[in-house]
């Protein structure tokens, strides 16, 4: 228990920096302070919060869950191909979206979208299909925080109590603190886990009589090729360095490049950006991996045997049976239980809350889809000059309340681990909706119906993908189920992970036809004027 | 000449991404890191390097000129 009252105290903690630390002189409320921090955050807050902002449950809990199941590819898939393609879209992007935000004063990407391609409720539709693809990053954060309160307690809160706790407490530091006080959280937080990969190491490889002697052990065992990528398709690795490509798209990244001072400030970010990457996935990524040389607690042994079952005699069972097998071989919780084996008590707690600091990153998606409502929809139709800026703040903080009631109420029945959830939904709609932002700043020709067909293209995708996956089932490990093939060729498979189109993650198709999309219906609509496009690119 | 560069400076980096190499090499360097861990760890190094080299020599600092030159008023939306 003494984890999970050290896991309070932070919590407590973390509610003091959101809503009283940073909290400006009470006066007339504006929608720039509240949504924005008046655009004023300093180089060092900016890097972590950004930072803290993209890291979530999935950092910590799924990275490491993900190496334990397939060993050390983990880290090339999703940590180093972000440490590239994140950074650049900064760089590329995120400076000329806060260039323009400072020039017109936007405040969402839909604004900006707006205003660039003459549109008014094409932006809506940007709008919703944004939104629906954002509340999964938020129920993988309650998800999160109900199973790290829940291990860390030893199954003394459980799973609805702590996803309930973690949900008030992001809540009420969002509704009162807004933008100031969630970039001041995300601060501490990235420095607390940050922290915490580095401690991990050190005591778990202490713990478990250094690592080389796992290492060499898993080596020689049937285990090895958790230290290769065998486990991996090349096809399947290439298509991942499409998937970073969503981090830029996401509203509340984009909204947070809104709030840096100075343009100087998104420098250290860009720089450093891999180097954070690589300090947190790392170790986590390891870690997963020798996992699985841990002999001496029943849980890992029970996923292991799972994950046996699974593989030797999954092809002849019924899909539920299947399904509940993985569930029994996910790895989520598995750095959990490492530090609960080889950490003393106060430092499991210790460790426990830098883990609830990546877990509660949805404090931004949750001020982003408010921030979103509030001024692409309620001030867009005229609420705003209708009832004043002090009402618009007022009606982002009751979506705040709404927005986490509904992700709690999700969180509590959704049966899918918080790594399938994010990966199949949110970020390959993300990343299909990415050529929006490059056709907006880089290309004079983009129209605002090609920006039509990219967005009802990635939510015709996501839904596609969703109801395929959900008609066939997940096959065995190593199998797959061929669904439509031509000439040979496998063009749409299911297969345990997800779907394939050709071999590739759908995100591949959904990109490149996106791309396809914005260039072939803007070749074939109106520009927008003349002068709407001097704003943007001169002359 | 120098823009040029960068542009295959970045690209090459994507490209080796994709370090089909190691596949299904298990090596542990320093007797523990697999190599294919130890390779993309080293990636995320020189992911950072690139980064500084586009930082220090492709700053866009117009744009933050273009930015502060508009007048307060003009930048309601």
């Amino acid at each position: 228990m003494i984890p999970a009252i050290v896991v309070f105290l932070y919590l407590a903690i973390v509610l003091y920096i959101g809503i009283f630390a940073f909290r400006r002189a009470k006066g007339k409320e504006e929608a720039e302070d509240y949504f924005l921090a008046s655009r004023s955050l300093g180089p060092f807050v900016f890097l972590f919060s950004l930072f803290g902002t993209n890291m979530t449950a999935f950092a910590i809990l799924g990275s490491s869950g993900h190496a334990f199941s397939n060993g050390i590819v983990t880290f090339g898939l999703m940590a180093s191909s972000s440490a590239f393609v994140i950074p650049l879209t900064i760089f590329l992007i995120g400076t000329r979206v806060w260039a323009l935000g400072k020039k017109y004063g936007f405040m969402t990407p839909v604004q900006m979208f707006r205003d660039r391609w003459e549109c008014g409720h094409i932006g809506t539709v940007i709008f919703v299909v944004q939104s629906v693809l954002l509340v999964p990053y938020i129920i993988i954060g309650i998800m999160g925080g109900g199973t790290t309160l829940y291990t860390i307690s030893g199954g003394a809160v459980p799973f609805w109590f702590g996803g309930a706790i973690v949900a008030m407490v992001v809540m009420s530091y969002v509704f009162f603190g807004g933008m100031r006080g969630t970039a001041w959280v995300n601060t501490f937080q990235t420095v607390l886990f940050l922290l915490f990969g580095a401690i991990a190491l050190i005591v778990i490889g202490v713990g478990m009589g250094g690592f080389q002697t796992a290492a060499q052990a898993i080596q020689n065992s049937p285990m090895s090729n958790l230290l290769t990528r065998e486990r991996i398709s090349p096809y399947y690795f290439f298509s991942y360095t499409f998937i970073p490509l969503s981090a830029i798209a996401f509203p509340h990244i984009l909204i947070f490049c809104l709030t840096a001072r100075k343009m100087n400030q998104f420098k250290k970010t860009v720089i450093f950006y891999p180097l954070c990457i690589m300090a947190i996935w790392l170790p986590c990524v390891f870690l997963g991996v020798m996992a699985n040389r841990v002999t001496d607690v029943p849980q890992i042994r029970a996923k292991q045997e799972a994950r046996r079952v699974l593989a030797t005699q999954g092809k002849t069972m019924e899909p539920e049976k299947r399904d509940e097998l993985r569930d029994a071989a996910a790895g989520d919780d598995v750095i959990m239980l490492l530090l609960q084996r080889y950490a003393p008590l106060w430092l499991a707690g210790l460790l426990g809350a830098g883990i609830m600091a990546a877990v509660m990153a949805s404090d931004s998606q949750i001020l982003a889809l408010s921030t979103m409502f509030t001024e692409d929809v309620f001030a867009y139709y005229g609420g705003k000059k209708r009832f004043g800026e002090a009402v618009q703040v007022q009606t982002g903080r009751l979506f705040i309340v709404l927005i986490t009631l509904f992700a709690y109420a999700i969180a509590l029945r959704a049966p899918e681990t918080i790594f399938e959830l994010a990966i199949q939904y949110a970020f390959s709609g993300f990343a299909a909706l990415s050529p929006l932002l490059v056709a907006a700043l880089f290309w004079k020709g983009s129209t605002k119906w090609g920006a039509l067909a990219v967005t009802v293209w990635t939510a015709l995708a996501v839904v596609a993908v969703a109801i395929f996956q959900a008609m066939v089932p997940a096959p065995a490990p190593g199998s797959n189920i061929v669904a439509w093939s031509l000439g040979g060729a496998e063009v749409l498979s299911r297969t345990p992970g997800g779907t394939t189109v050709f071999g590739f993650m759908p995100v591949v198709p959904m990109v490149i036809v996106s791309a396809l999309l914005m260039i072939l219906v803007s070749l074939a609509t109106a520009k927008p004027r003349q002068a709407t496009l001097a704003r943007y690119f001169g002359g | 000449m120098k823009r040029t560069l960068l542009v295959v400076a970045a690209v090459a980096l994507y490209f080796l991404h994709q370090d089909i190499w190691f596949w299904r090499d298990g090596t542990l360097v320093f007797g523990f890191i697999p190599i294919g861990l130890f390779y993309h760890a080293c990636y995320a190094v020189a992911a950072s390097l690139v980064m500084w080299l586009l930082v220090t020599y492709a700053w866009p600092a117009h744009l933050e000129q273009e930015a502060e030159a508009v007048p307060e008023e003009g930048r309601k939306h």
